[in-house]
C-alpha cells in the first residue's frame, strides 16, 4: 500500500472513532444537546463532560504531535493560518450558535445520525450545504 | 439533573478526542466537521478523497454505535421540517463565516490554545444557550 492509501484508511478510522464517540456521548440526540444548552430549564451538564474529556486527550496529544517535524502520512501539518478575531469570525460563530440552539444539531452529530432512520439529519444537512454555499459566495472581508 | 449521564459523556468525549488526535498525528489534518463536509462537496484545489473517507467512517461509526446501544432519541429534533432546514442553513452559513464548528474550534482549536477558537467557542455556546432560552422560555413559555 502506498502513502495515499494510508491517508484514506487513516481518515476512515478517525471517522469511525468520531462517529462512535458522538453516538455514545448522545450528542447525536438533539434533545440531549438542547438540555445542555437550556441553562434556565432542567439543565443537563453532560455535554460539558464530552468536551472536557475530548480536550483531556487533544490538549496533551496535539502538543506532542505538533512537536514532531511532520505527520506520519503527509509532508506537513495542515493548520489554520488566520489568527484574526474579526467581525466575520464572531458573526459566524453567533449565527452558528443560533442555528445550533434551534434544532440541537451541529455538523458532526447530524452526519453521525444520517443512518438513524430519521429524516431530520438529512433535512439539516440539506440546509447546512445551502447555507455554506451562500457563505462561500459572500465577498471576503476587507483587510 | 436526573438526566445527567456522566459516564457515557466521558467515554464518548475520550473517543472523539482520540479521533482528532489520530487524524492530526497520521494525516496532519484538523478534525473540523463543518470544514470537512464543505471541502468534500466543493471543487477546489484541496484534496477531497480523505474527506469522503472520514465522512463515510463518521456515518458508519454512528450506525455501529446506534445498533450496539439503545438510543431512541438519536436524530430526532422534535421540530418541523422547515425549522430543521432553517437551523441547518444558519449552521452552514455561520460555520463557513466563522471557519469552524464545535469540533474544529471547540475541540481542536482549544487544544492548540488558539485565541480565535476560544472567542468563537464562547460566542457559539452563549448564542446557543440564548437561542434555546428564547425558543423555550420566551416564545414557548
Amino acid at each position: 500500500m502506498n502513502v495515499a492509501t494510508h491517508r484514506l484508511l487513516a481518515a476512515l478510522a478517525a471517522g469511525v472513532l468520531f462517529g462512535v464517540g458522538l453516538v455514545v456521548s448522545q450528542m447525536s440526540s438533539p434533545a440531549k444537546v438542547l438540555a445542555f444548552l437550556d441553562v434556565a430549564g432542567n439543565w443537563d451538564p453532560s455535554l460539558a463532560l464530552v468536551m472536557g474529556a475530548a480536550l483531556l486527550v487533544t490538549m496533551p496529544a496535539f502538543r506532542l504531535i505538533l512537536g514532531r517535524a511532520q505527520p506520519l502520512f503527509d509532508g506537513r501539518f495542515h493548520l489554520p493560518v488566520n489568527r484574526a478575531i474579526d467581525l466575520r469570525l464572531l458573526l459566524g460563530a453567533a449565527i452558528f450558535g443560533i442555528g445550533w440552539g434551534l434544532a440541537g444539531f451541529c455538523p458532526g452529530p447530524a452526519v453521525a445520525a444520517l443512518g438513524s432512520g430519521q429524516a431530520d439529519p438529512w433535512l439539516f444537512l440539506f440546509g447546512l450545504l445551502l447555507g455554506s454555499w451562500v457563505a462561500g459566495r459572500l465577498p471576503p472581508t476587507r483587510q | 439533573m436526573e438526566n445527567f449521564t456522566p459516564v457515557s459523556a466521558i467515554v464518548g468525549g475520550l473517543l472523539i478526542g482520540a479521533s482528532a488526535a489520530l487524524l492530526l498525528w497520521l494525516n496532519g489534518r484538523i478534525a473540523g466537521i463543518s470544514g470537512i463536509v464543505t471541502g468534500a462537496v466543493e471543487r477546489g484545489g484541496e484534496p477531497r478523497g480523505w474527506r469522503w473517507m472520514f465522512l463515510a467512517g463518521l456515518i458508519g461509526g454512528g450506525v455501529i454505535a446506534l445498533l450496539a446501544g439503545d438510543q431512541p432519541l438519536a436524530g430526532i429534533t422534535g421540530m418541523s421540517g422547515p425549522v430543521v432546514i432553517v437551523a441547518g442553513l444558519l449552521v452552514g452559513l455561520g460555520t463557513r463565516l466563522g471557519s469552524g464548528c464545535t469540533s474544529g474550534h471547540g475541540i481542536c482549536g482549544l487544544a492548540r490554545l488558539s485565541p480565535r477558537s476560544l472567542a468563537a467557542t464562547l460566542v457559539f455556546m452563549l448564542m446557543g444557550a440564548l437561542s434555546v432560552y428564547i425558543v423555550r422560555h420566551v416564545v414557548g413559555g
